[in-house]
């Protein structure tokens, strides 16, 4: 299909449009990060400065920073990786010992991702109160694998029944036994699955912010919840809250990028691939 | 935990016949017996504690209030608010995002130089925790002094835009409309990516352009992902918290109350269990109604 260089340009200036008009706000975020407060606030705005990096030192020096970051790199890569110690042997056998009841378990367990978490704020409130859970880094793992495994066993059932069967029989015929086909075959054909898989099951858990402000008062307060502590004081310290942002939301923008083919097939139940 | 007992049917070299070669029960159970509990446990709590007497800074309120609760609630303006509240935000947020996803994926779909960083600056939003995210609009934004949007407005000669108090929802729902966008557009242009070629070239030839080829062709094709959006962010709108949380706070009064920020003012600052729980039990009624048309769908893509 021919098209004239007017349509070309068009075509090119929407797109660049539509996407630069959505990403704007983060980028507007990320260049006040490098103003000073008054730049930052200063109206008419300004958008050619002399960058400096004295929010980000400010943001280590004063709010105890790195704190937060650890408790959210605990708490995400803690129940992501619980999520996947349990949920990878569930994927594999309903993937290649499916039962009639394989599709039921399935959908049920898809089920209780329908649950609205503020329907049960009240009793996991009390509960993790009564047990002692109430601002702990264990509680908001726990919380957050509950949360993300349903999600993991799904993409990792789909990743699995993308494996030719025909492979995994020649395996078999060559006197494999099913403990090593899944070390030795499946686990290496699948890697890159099961890393998509973790890499949104991360990044839910990194950006959750329902229960990390509801569960978490300091001592495991994630970086959602630190950041919510901001929304008090009005105006004055948009460069550091800039600045906090962006290092709370970069290492998350990179997994997105790399995950964001695999995103679609996690969020969407496998329903489009 | 992987390993499992040696099954003599292990020498069939046959996989997934009448009888399988592994014992599946104990890969299954860790994951079943937590969801399992995962679901009962807290909803059967909720469900107990909506019809009891039973506030966290009134030792005296305790015993069975029984639909008490539920008629405080049901009378109570306050929760029709909420629900008006919520069902506005979700209905306009879901709106928004297909109109716009839709529009970023056909754009984003077509070719044209540098489309893959276009495509990965479309998506930021969405993996912008929600914190960050309302805090950026509120401030840096939609500020009535400071804010960008109101330097805009007063270069063009329109007054400033106090945004969040004179249209607390609407904002809110503006930021998080922002944020979907990119998930709508994300599964969209996945759907787009399977549309069959021959078949616009086909339109093509028969003289179909841009509108016709969009309303005929694109649209029709794209109609089940819509739906799957549509279906999956009503889940996720139905509990939309932290951005009212560190915008408005609900406020001002109660116009940006949504259902879920009304059950957290009702437990967490007012101490009330019982009457939080039966607004949980609402949430859940709500949700399962939407959730219900979900896993069918989904269901019945499994069968494909």
């Amino acid at each position: 299909m021919e098209q004239s260089t007017g349509q070309k340009i068009a075509t090119a200036l929407v797109g660049w449009g539509l996407s630069l008009l959505m990403a704007f706000p983060i980028l507007w975020m990320a260049l006040a990060a490098f103003k000073t407060e008054s730049q930052a606030i200063a109206s008419p705005p300004i958008f050619f400065f002399a960058p400096t990096l004295e929010n980000f030192a400010a943001v280590f020096e004063r709010a105890n920073y790195p704190h937060f970051f650890l408790n959210s790199v605990v708490v995400a890569g803690g129940s992501t990786l619980l999520a996947l110690i349990i949920g990878l042997p569930a994927a594999y056998a309903m993937a290649f010992y499916p039962t009639k009841r394989t599709k039921d378990v399935l959908v049920w367990m898809l089920s209780t991702k329908m649950m609205p978490a503020v329907g049960v704020l009240v009793p996991i409130y009390l509960m993790f109160r009564s047990a002692g859970l109430i601002d702990t880094r264990s509680g908001l793992v726990f919380m957050y694998t509950l949360m993300n495994l349903p999600i993991v066993v799904w993409m990792l059932f789909t990743f699995f029944k993308d494996v030719p069967k025909e492979i995994l029989e020649a395996a078999l015929l060559d006197g494999a036994r099913p403990v090593q086909q899944f070390w030795m075959l499946l686990l290496p054909l699948t890697a890159p699955g099961i890393a998509s898989t973790g890499l949104l099951a991360v990044i839910l858990a990194w950006n959750e912010a329902f229960w990390s402000i509801n569960l978490s008062t300091s001592n495991a307060t994630p970086l959602t919840a630190f950041i919510a502590s901001f929304s008090s004081p009005e105006g004055l310290f948009w460069a550091k809250l800039s600045a906090a942002s962006l290092l709370a939301i970069g290492p998350i923008l990179a997994f997105g990028w790399m995950t964001q083919k695999q995103l679609v097939r996690g969020l969407t139940f496998g329903a489009v691939k | 935990m992987l390993l499992s007992p040696k099954n003599p049917a292990l020498a069939r070299p046959v996989v997934a016949e009448d009888e399988p070669l592994i014992n599946t029960t104990p890969l299954m159970a860790p994951s079943v017996v937590l969801l399992f509990i995962w679901m009962i446990v807290p909803l059967a709590m909720t469900l107990w504690f909506s019809v009891q007497r039973y506030n966290l800074l009134d030792p005296t309120s305790v015993g069975f209030a029984w639909f008490d609760n539920y008629e405080f609630l049901l009378t109570d303006p306050a929760l029709l608010n909420a629900i008006k509240n919520t069902i506005a935000l979700v209905v306009g947020v879901l709106a928004a995002t297909v109109v716009f996803g839709v529009a970023c994926a056909v754009a984003l779909d077509a070719q044209f130089p540098g489309r893959g960083i276009a495509r990965l600056f479309c998506i930021i939003p969405f993996f912008v925790m929600p914190t960050v995210s309302a805090l950026v609009w509120k401030n840096l934004l939609m500020n009535p002094v400071n804010g960008l949007f109101s330097w805009v407005l007063k270069s063009v000669g329109l007054p400033a835009i106090d945004w969040f108090s004179n249209y607390p929802l609407s904002s809110i729902g503006i930021i998080v409309a922002w944020q979907w966008i990119p998930f709508a557009t994300l599964i969209l242009l996945t759907s787009l990516q399977s549309l069959d070629r021959e078949q616009i070239e086909a339109a093509r030839m028969d003289g179909a352009r841009g509108w016709t080829l969009f309303w005929n062709i694109t649209l029709p094709h794209l109609y089940r992902s819509i739906t799957i959006v549509v279906m999956i962010e009503t889940i996720f709108l139905l509990s939309v918290f932290a951005e009212i949380l560190v915008t408005t706070s609900g406020g001002p009064g109660e116009a940006s109350t949504t259902l879920p920020f009304l059950i957290y003012k009702t437990a967490l600052l007012d101490y009330d269990v019982g009457g939080a729980s039966a607004g949980g039990v609402i949430a859940i009624i709500l949700a399962n109604i939407v959730a219900f048309f979900l896993v069918r769908t989904i269901a019945h893509n499994l069968e494909r």
